[in-house]
C-alpha cells in the first residue's frame, strides 16, 4: 500500500486554487487537491456539492475562472478533452459514451481512427487491446457489439478507451451507480489492478462504503468547498458522511417492533413477459401485510421492475391474479392510483418525472384528474402550487420553488418530490422502486424515515432495491429474485453473504 | 452541478434568439439583394410600407396572417403532444370541402346561423382527416409523419375528383363549385368597419381573423390550463410517464391530432368563406407547411405564433408588392426569402444559441444548488 512519503516528488495531479461562478452559484470556490502518483483517491460530496464541477474542469469540459492545473509537476492549461487526453488524463463518465451498434474494436479506435482507410487503425487497436488485457486482466471480447455487453462489460470498454489513448490519470465519475454488487466487485479489483501498475485514479463517488474499501485517500466536498483531505484508514463512514452533511446523520435506520395486520396486496402466480415476449417474472407469489415492508432484494434485472410495472398497472401480465385488499386488480395505473395504490418508480427520470416541466406539474402528474387541482373546466392553478408549497416544505424540497423546472433540482430533491406526491396521497400500498438511487446521504436518511413513517402509520409498503444494506435495514420480511423466481424468504438480519446467495439463485 | 446546463432566461429564448435568428436571414437577403443589383435598403422599405403603409396592404397582410395563425397553431398542438402533423395542408382542403358543402346546401339559412355551421363544418372535416393517421399511429404504430404526408396527396387527388366530376356546376369547365349565396359571405373586415362609420380600405380581411385570435387564445387556454392539455404535454415530453400516470396514450394521440385537424380545417374559413366564396382547387398553396415554420420559429406557443405568423404574412404581402415595383425581383425571389427564414428560424434554429448563452452566463440565474 501507500505510505505518504514514499511515492515520487510530483504529485500526478496538483489543483491549486481553483475557483469556478456560474452565475450567482459558487460551483468551486479556492479548492486545491493534490493526487498523489500510484494511489486512488476517493472525493466525496452530496449532489451539487461540486464533485463533477471540479472534474469537469480537470477534464476540460468547463474552464476555472482562476487557479492553476499542474500534471505530472508541469503547469498544464486544459482547455477542452482532447488536452486532458493529451496530458494523460483519461475520464469514464457516468453515462458511457459509446456507439451501442459498434463493435467494441471499433468504439475503441473512436476519435483515434489512425488514418483514411481503417484496416492499419484496426490492427493497432487490436494489438493494443492484447496487450492491456495482458498487463491488466481487461477481458473483453473486441468483436463483440456494445448493446450485447453487460452494462459491467461496457464499462470495461470505457476504461480501455481511456487506457488506449494513454491515460496515466483515470477519473470515474460515480462507477457502481449502474452496476450490480458483484460487478462493483470486478471493477474494485481492476482499480486496484491498475493503481498496483502505477496509474492513479480519481473515483467521485457518494457510497461511503466504496470510499471505505478501495480508496488510499479521500477528499471530502461540501457546498462547493473542499472541507478535508485524509487518509483512508484514519477515517470512518460516519465522520465522511458528517463532513458531507455538515451535520450528524444517522446510518443506520432506527425502526420500532410492528405487528402487521391484514393482507393488503397479494399477488399470485404472476407471470409476466417482457416487450421481446421473454417470461421474466416466472409464477411469482407472495404478500404484503398492512404496517409492514416487504422488501425485494435482487441483482438488477432479474424480473423486479417487471413485477412492479405489473403490479402498478404499466405492463399488463401474462397469467396470474393482483389482488389489492382482497379485490382483482386490473391493469390500469389510473385504478391502481384510484384504489390507493401509490408508485415511486424505479426508473424516476423515465417514468416519475418530466424533467422539462415545472415542480408544480410535476406534483399532478398521476393524480391530474383530481378534483381538488379542478376548477370547472379548467385546472385550478392556485390551488396546484399551493398543494406543491405544501408538499414541499413537508419534504424538505430545496430549493422552495414551485414553478422551477424540475431539471434543475438535484436528484434527491426529485425524488422527495416524487415521494412527496406519492406518499401524501395516504394510499393503503406503497410500491417504491430504488428509492435512493442518485440520492445524497442526507436525503436518504430523510427518506428512510418516511418509508418507516408509513409502516408505522399501518401501511403496507413494497420495497425493491439493488441496495442490499437498504433491503436489510428497512424492510421487515426480505424476498429475494432471481430469474424471475423467488428464491427464497429470510428475515433481514440473515447474513449478507446467505442473501447473496439466494441472490445468485441457489435455494435458501 | 452536474453537467453544462443551457438554461437561458425566458426573454432571451422566445425573444432574443428568434430576432438574432430573423436578423441573421435578413442579412443574407441583403446580400442576395446586392447581388442580383438591387439596393437591400430601398426593397425594405417597399416591403415594409407594402405590408404595413397603407390599408389595402395592412388588410391583405393581416388576411395572410390568418392563415398562417391557423395553421400554426395545427402544428403546434400535435407538437407538444409529441406528433409532427405535416398534413395540415390535406386536412384544410378537407375542411374546405366541409365548408362549401355547408355553404352550397345551406346557403338560404340566416348568416347567423350559418356562420357556426361552416366553422363546425370545417373543424369536422379537417379533423375526419386528421384521424385516419391519428388511429393508426395509436393503434398500428404508423408513423404519422409518414401517413400525414400520404393523405395530403389523397386529399388533393379527391379534391380534384369532386371539384371536376361533383361539384361543379352544369355546363362549367372550370374546376370549381358555384359562388356561394351571400348569406354564405364571412363579413369582411372592411364592411364591418364601414357598418361602424369607420372607413377602411377594401381589402379580403375577414371575420376569421378574429376566430383566428379566439383560437389562438383557445389553444393556451387548452395547453396550460386544462387537465387534457397537460395529458398531451405529457404524453409529448415523456411517454413513459404518461404510461405511469395512466394516461390512456392511445387516445390522447388521437384526441390531438383532431384538434389539430380541425385547427388546419380552419384555414378554409379565411380563403373559401371568406376570399373566394367558392370552392376551389389547391386554395391551401402550401400554407400548411410555412404553418409548421411558423409554429417552430414561434416556439408552439400560441401567442409566438400569432407573432411569427404577422412576420410571414407581412412577408407574403410585401413580397408581392415587391416583385410588383421591381421587376428584377420576381416572385421567386420572395420564396427564396421565406426560405432562408425558415433555414434560420427553423433548421439553424439553436446555430447562434452557444455564443449567446455564453453571453448570459455571467449574468443568467441558476437555482440549482439546493
Amino acid at each position: 500500500m501507500t505510505s505518504d512519503k514514499a511515492m515520487a516528488a510530483h504529485p500526478a495531479i496538483a489543483l491549486a486554487h481553483i475557483d469556478k461562478r456560474f452565475g450567482p452559484v459558487h460551483a468551486n470556490k479556492d479548492i486545491s487537491l493534490e493526487v498523489e502518483k500510484g494511489t486512488i483517491h476517493g472525493i466525496v460530496g452530496e449532489n451539487g456539492a461540486g464533485k463533477s464541477t471540479l472534474m469537469s474542469i480537470l477534464f476540460g469540459f468547463y474552464q476555472a475562472d482562476s487557479g492553476d492545473i499542474q500534471v505530472d509537476g508541469k503547469p498544464t492549461r486544459i482547455a477542452s478533452p482532447t488536452d486532458a487526453i493529451r496530458a494523460g488524463i483519461g475520464m469514464v463518465h457516468q453515462h458511457f459514451m459509446l456507439v451501442g451498434k459498434f463493435t467494441v474494436l471499433e468504439n475503441i479506435m473512436l476519435g483515434a481512427e489512425g488514418g483514411f482507410l481503417l484496416n492499419s487503425g484496426r490492427a493497432k487497436v487490436r494489438r493494443e487491446l492484447e496487450r492491456l488485457e495482458k498487463d491488466y486482466g481487461l477481458t473483453v471480447d473486441p468483436d463483440a457489439l456494445i448493446d450485447d455487453l453487460a452494462v459491467g462489460l461496457q464499462q470495461r470498454v470505457e476504461i480501455l478507451k481511456a487506457l488506449y489513448r494513454g491515460a496515466e490519470v483515470l477519473i470515474l465519475d460515480e462507477p457502481t451507480g449502474v452496476l450490480t454488487p458483484s460487478e462493483a466487485e470486478h471493477l474494485f479489483r481492476i482499480l486496484r489492478q491498475l493503481k498496483d501498475q502505477g496509474k492513479t485514479i480519481v473515483l467521485i463517488t457518494h457510497k461511503l462504503k466504496e470510499i471505505m474499501a478501495i480508496t488510499d485517500r479521500v477528499s471530502v466536498m461540501r457546498r462547493g468547498e473542499m472541507v478535508a483531505t485524509l487518509p483512508t484508514r484514519e477515517t470512518s463512514p460516519e465522520q465522511l458522511a458528517e463532513l458531507m452533511v455538515g451535520r450528524r446523520v444517522l446510518l443506520r435506520v432506527v425502526k420500532a417492533e410492528r405487528q402487521p395486520e391484514r393482507v393488503v396486496l397479494e399477488v399470485k402466480n404472476l407471470v409476466v413477459k417482457d416487450t421481446a415476449g421473454t417470461v421474466k417474472v416466472n409464477g411469482v407469489s407472495f404478500a404484503v401485510r398492512a404496517g409492514e415492508i416487504v422488501g425485494i432484494a435482487g441483482v438488477a434485472g432479474n424480473g423486479q421492475s417487471e413485477l412492479l410495472e405489473a403490479i402498478t398497472g404499466i405492463r399488463p401480465p401474462f397469467s396470474g391474479e393482483i389482488l389489492l385488499n382482497g379485490k382483482p386488480l386490473p391493469c390500469d395505473a389510473a385504478q391502481a392510483r384510484a384504489r390507493k395504490l401509490a408508485h415511486v418508480p424505479e426508473d424516476r427520470h423515465r417514468l416519475g418525472i418530466v424533467m422539462s416541466f415545472d415542480a408544480c406539474e410535476n406534483v399532478i402528474l398521476g393524480y391530474h384528474g383530481d378534483e381538488i387541482y379542478q376548477n370547472g373546466i379548467f385546472q385550478d392553478r392556485r390551488a396546484i402550487v399551493a398543494d406543491t408549497e405544501k408538499k414541499m416544505q413537508d419534504f424538505d424540497v430545496r430549493p422552495q420553488d414551485p414553478h422551477l423546472r424540475l431539471g434543475l433540482f438535484s436528484g434527491g430533491n426529485q425524488q422527495k418530490i416524487v415521494l412527496a406526491r406519492e406518499i401524501e396521497q395516504d394510499p393503503d400500498l406503497l410500491i417504491v422502486g430504488q428509492p435512493t438511487r442518485g440520492v445524497d446521504v442526507g436525503a436518504i436518511e430523510f427518506i428512510h424515515r418516511r418509508l418507516i413513517a408509513m409502516r408505522d402509520r399501518g401501511k403496507a409498503v413494497l420495497l425493491v432495491s439493488v441496495e442490499l444494506d437498504e433491503i436489510r435495514g428497512l424492510a421487515d420480511r426480505v424476498l429475494v429474485m432471481c430469474g424471475g423466481n423467488i428464491t427464497g424468504e429470510c428475515a433481514p438480519e440473515t447474513s449478507e453473504k446467505q442473501i447473496g446467495l439466494m441472490m445468485a439463485g441457489a435455494a435458501a | 452541478m452536474s453537467g453544462p446546463s443551457r438554461e437561458l432566461p425566458r426573454w432571451v429564448d422566445i425573444g432574443l434568439i428568434p430576432l438574432v435568428n430573423l436578423s441573421a436571414a435578413f442579412l443574407v437577403t441583403g446580400l442576395v439583394f446586392l447581388a442580383i443589383g438591387e439596393s437591400p435598403v430601398d426593397s425594405v422599405i417597399i416591403m415594409l410600407n407594402g405590408a404595413f403603409g397603407y390599408g389595402t396592404g395592412l388588410g391583405y397582410t393581416l388576411f395572410y396572417t390568418t392563415n398562417f395563425i391557423f395553421t400554426g397553431l395545427a402544428f403546434a398542438v400535435a407538437f407538444h403532444a409529441g406528433l409532427f402533423n405535416i398534413g395540415a395542408e390535406g386536412q384544410a382542403y378537407l375542411g374546405g370541402l366541409g365548408v362549401a358543402l355547408v355553404c352550397l346546401s345551406l346557403g338560404f339559412l340566416p348568416m347567423v346561423i350559418i356562420i357556426p355551421l361552416a366553422i363546425i363544418a370545417a373543424a369536422l372535416f379537417g379533423a375526419a382527416w386528421a384521424f385516419i393517421p391519428a388511429f393508426l399511429q395509436a393503434r398500428r404504430g404508423s408513423h404519422v409523419v409518414i401517413t400525414t404526408i400520404m393523405f395530403n396527396f389523397i386529399a388533393s387527388a379527391l379534391m380534384i375528383y369532386l371539384l371536376v366530376s361533383v361539384l361543379s356546376p352544369k355546363g362549367s369547365m372550370n374546376p370549381e363549385t358555384r359562388t356561394f349565396d351571400p348569406n354564405a359571405h364571412l363579413p369582411l373586415i372592411h364592411d364591418v368597419l364601414a357598418g361602424l362609420g369607420i372607413a377602411a380600405a377594401r381589402s379580403p380581411l375577414n371575420l376569421s381573423f378574429i376566430w383566428a385570435l379566439v383560437c389562438a387564445v383557445a389553444v393556451w387556454l387548452l395547453l396550460w390550463h386544462t387537465t387534457l392539455g397537460y395529458q398531451l404535454r405529457v404524453l409529448g415530453a415523456n411517454p413513459a410517464a404518461a404510461a405511469y400516470a395512466g394516461m390512456k396514450p392511445q387516445r390522447l394521440i388521437v384526441i390531438a391530432m383532431m384538434i389539430s385537424g380541425g385547427l388546419a380545417g380552419f384555414l378554409a374559413l379565411n380563403e373559401i368563406m371568406g376570399a373566394s366564396n367558392r370552392l376551389l382547387l389547391q386554395f391551401t398553396a402550401g400554407y400548411g407547411f410555412v404553418g409548421i415554420a411558423v409554429a417552430l420559429m414561434g416556439r408552439s406557443h400560441p401567442f409566438g405564433i400569432v407573432l411569427s405568423a404577422l412576420l410571414f404574412g407581412a412577408l407574403y404581402q410585401g413580397g408581392a408588392d415587391l416583385s410588383f415595383e421591381k421587376p428584377t425581383i420576381t416572385r421567386d425571389m420572395i420564396v427564396v426569402v421565406q426560405g432562408l427564414i425558415i433555414l434560420f428560424a427553423g433548421a439553424l434554429e439553436h446555430m447562434f444559441r452557444p455564443q449567446i448563452a455564453r453571453f448570459f452566463s455571467s449574468s443568467w440565474f441558476k437555482a440549482k444548488e439546493a
